[in-house]
């Protein structure tokens, strides 16, 4: 992904609805290439735990985890760990939106917000959510609300951090030309400083859910009881259910794929993309 | 009575080698409908004039006033286009461009997109009226900056060197273009730049102007009928006359 400066100079790119063929054989081989590397990796694992070195509970196999995927999600079990853990997670970045966005936009804005709230967001972001979760459980007990205030903890800052950014970096010229047009404080904020700044709070929102999205497994295993695919994996350890663990892994790598590709990937092409604002690689 | 009086406008302002004059005493009116060019180099305080006149700067001396009223900050009596490319919003089609002024006096989106869509007719660029600006070429965003700037109907249009970034070609195509759109509306249009004989192609009158301090240095009617032949030999005595009084007559050829 890459910004680019508003030179607006026709680029000739593709917009993202054209069907080009020569780009849709690329992405066949895009898929291709991803699908043989994923192929040998899971073969390596098979032949691993197939020579026995291990043992079988320990180091299942493919088909043994597949398996065990299925019936749990027969079973509904797994859907269940999913909702569960979606909730959380979507709650929490839902919070962290609310608060992160107007926080970054008012630091952009006013520089006694930005005084006041920059050493604060300098000194608490580097600190791991996950270090916060014993912490969080003395305060909030264990379930649902420690589980969200971790994520909203993990998320919150990418998304004030490039909002910010993404405020700060609107080119002024627009801000002038919107107001010789009679454009008051309100309407420059919502059709002149969002847009604009709409390259950074996408990207602030794919990074805060990443976060989230890390952080609510994390959280799970320690501060969640009964449900959560964090919760199963830890759950799993006592009676040595690795394949339940791969499972749920799994699991969680293919909702997070999903998230990363289908709703910020197509939020992205939807908008910033088709607006030239920022475009893909060139190869 | 004149639609615009420039009475006795400065502009200083203080720099860490001192304190600059920027435009010192620039006095000159303007009839409705004409058109006005100011010319002169760079540091000549011809776009700092401009953005006096557009009301983004506050003059530290002397008032303007448009239709009688003092100018005090920006207005929709004045549209404005810049010489960068990048005023467009590129979030927006050249139609949603074009009608940003009159989302923002509140009109209804039919209605606004209607008059958007005849003023991008005026400029030649219906056909892209739902291109984003990304996929048009430079002359082609000029060329909406200019129809977003006339769709609330201003009572002056101020241009800083809007073609100044155009190859020379292209910028022959819009100097044209913005000759008939200037007959075709009547509007008053203020037009800043350096080039001496795109000047004399556009402007009823040139108004040359001259660094250190930024001061108005002769006011040049020009009264070749139009349109104009910048081969001819009218059109050169008029680029000469010009680059005499900006001190670069007789050296060097423009």
């Amino acid at each position: 992904m890459t910004m680019i400066a508003q030179t607006g100079a026709n680029t000739g790119l593709q917009d993202g609805k054209t069907p080009d063929p020569a780009k849709r054989a690329a992405s066949w081989r895009a898929i291709r290439r991803a699908a043989i590397t994923i192929g040998l990796a899971l073969a390596t694992y098979e032949l691993i735990a197939r020579t026995g070195s291990f043992p079988r509970a320990l180091l299942p196999t493919i088909p043994m985890i597949v398996r065990t995927l299925f019936a749990m999600l027969l079973d509904g079990s797994m859907l269940m760990h999913s909702m569960y853990t979606l909730y959380r997670v979507l709650f929490g970045f839902f919070l962290a939106m609310v608060v992160g966005i107007p926080l970054g936009i008012l630091m952009a804005r006013f520089r006694r917000v930005e005084q006041f709230f920059l050493p604060l967001v300098s000194a608490l972001m580097p600190i791991p959510s996950f270090a916060l979760v014993p912490l969080f459980m003395l305060w909030f007990g264990i379930g649902n609300l420690t589980t969200i205030i971790i994520v909203f903890y993990a998320a919150t800052f990418p998304m004030i951090f490039n909002t910010w950014s993404g405020v700060r970096s609107v080119n002024p010229l627009w801000l002038r030309a919107a107001g010789a047009m009679g454009a008051d404080e309100h309407k420059l904020f919502w059709k002149v400083i969002i847009p604009g700044a709409s390259p950074f709070i996408i990207t602030g929102m794919r990074q805060s859910f990443l976060r989230a999205w890390i952080a609510v497994v994390g959280a799970e295993m320690i501060a969640a009881s009964n449900w959560g695919l964090g919760w199963v994996i830890f759950d799993a350890k006592e009676f040595l259910n690795a394949d339940i663990m791969l499972a749920s892994l799994a699991v969680i790598g293919f909702i997070g794929f999903a998230f990363e590709r289908l709703v910020f990937g197509s939020l992205e092409r939807g908008t910033v993309m088709r607006w030239g604002m920022m475009r893909s690689a060139k190869s | 009575m004149p639609l615009i009086e420039v009475d006795d406008v400065s502009l200083a302002y203080d720099t860490p080698a001192g304190r600059v004059q920027g435009v010192l005493g620039a006095t000159f009116n303007m009839e409705e409908s004409e058109f006005l060019c100011l010319v002169g180099p760079s540091g000549c305080g011809k776009s700092t004039l401009l953005n006096i006149i557009a009301g983004f700067l506050t003059p530290t001396g002397g008032e303007i006033r448009i239709g009688g009223k003092k100018v005090s900050g920006h207005g929709m009596d004045r549209g404005v286009v810049f010489q960068d490319f990048a005023q467009l919003f590129p979030w927006r089609t050249a139609l949603g461009n074009v009608a940003f002024g009159l989302e923002m006096k509140g009109m209804g989106k039919e209605e606004r997109e209607e008059i958007a869509l005849q003023q991008l007719k005026l400029v030649k660029l219906e056909k892209f009226a739902n291109s984003y600006p990304h996929h048009l070429s430079g002359g082609m965003q000029q060329r909406v900056a200019i129809a977003r700037a006339l769709a609330y109907n201003p009572a002056v249009l101020l241009m800083d060197e809007p073609f100044a970034a155009l190859d020379a070609m292209t910028r022959d195509d819009m100097q044209r273009l913005l000759a008939d759109v200037w007959k075709t509306t009547g509007k008053t249009i203020i037009y800043v730049t350096h080039n001496v004989a795109e000047a004399v192609y556009l402007a009823d009158r040139v108004i040359v102007m001259t660094p250190h301090p930024g001061t108005v240095k002769a006011e040049i009617p020009i009264m070749l009928p139009r349109p104009r032949d910048p081969l001819s030999l009218e059109f050169l005595e008029h680029q000469k006359q010009l680059l005499n009084y900006l001190g670069q007559g007789t050296s060097k050829a423009a």
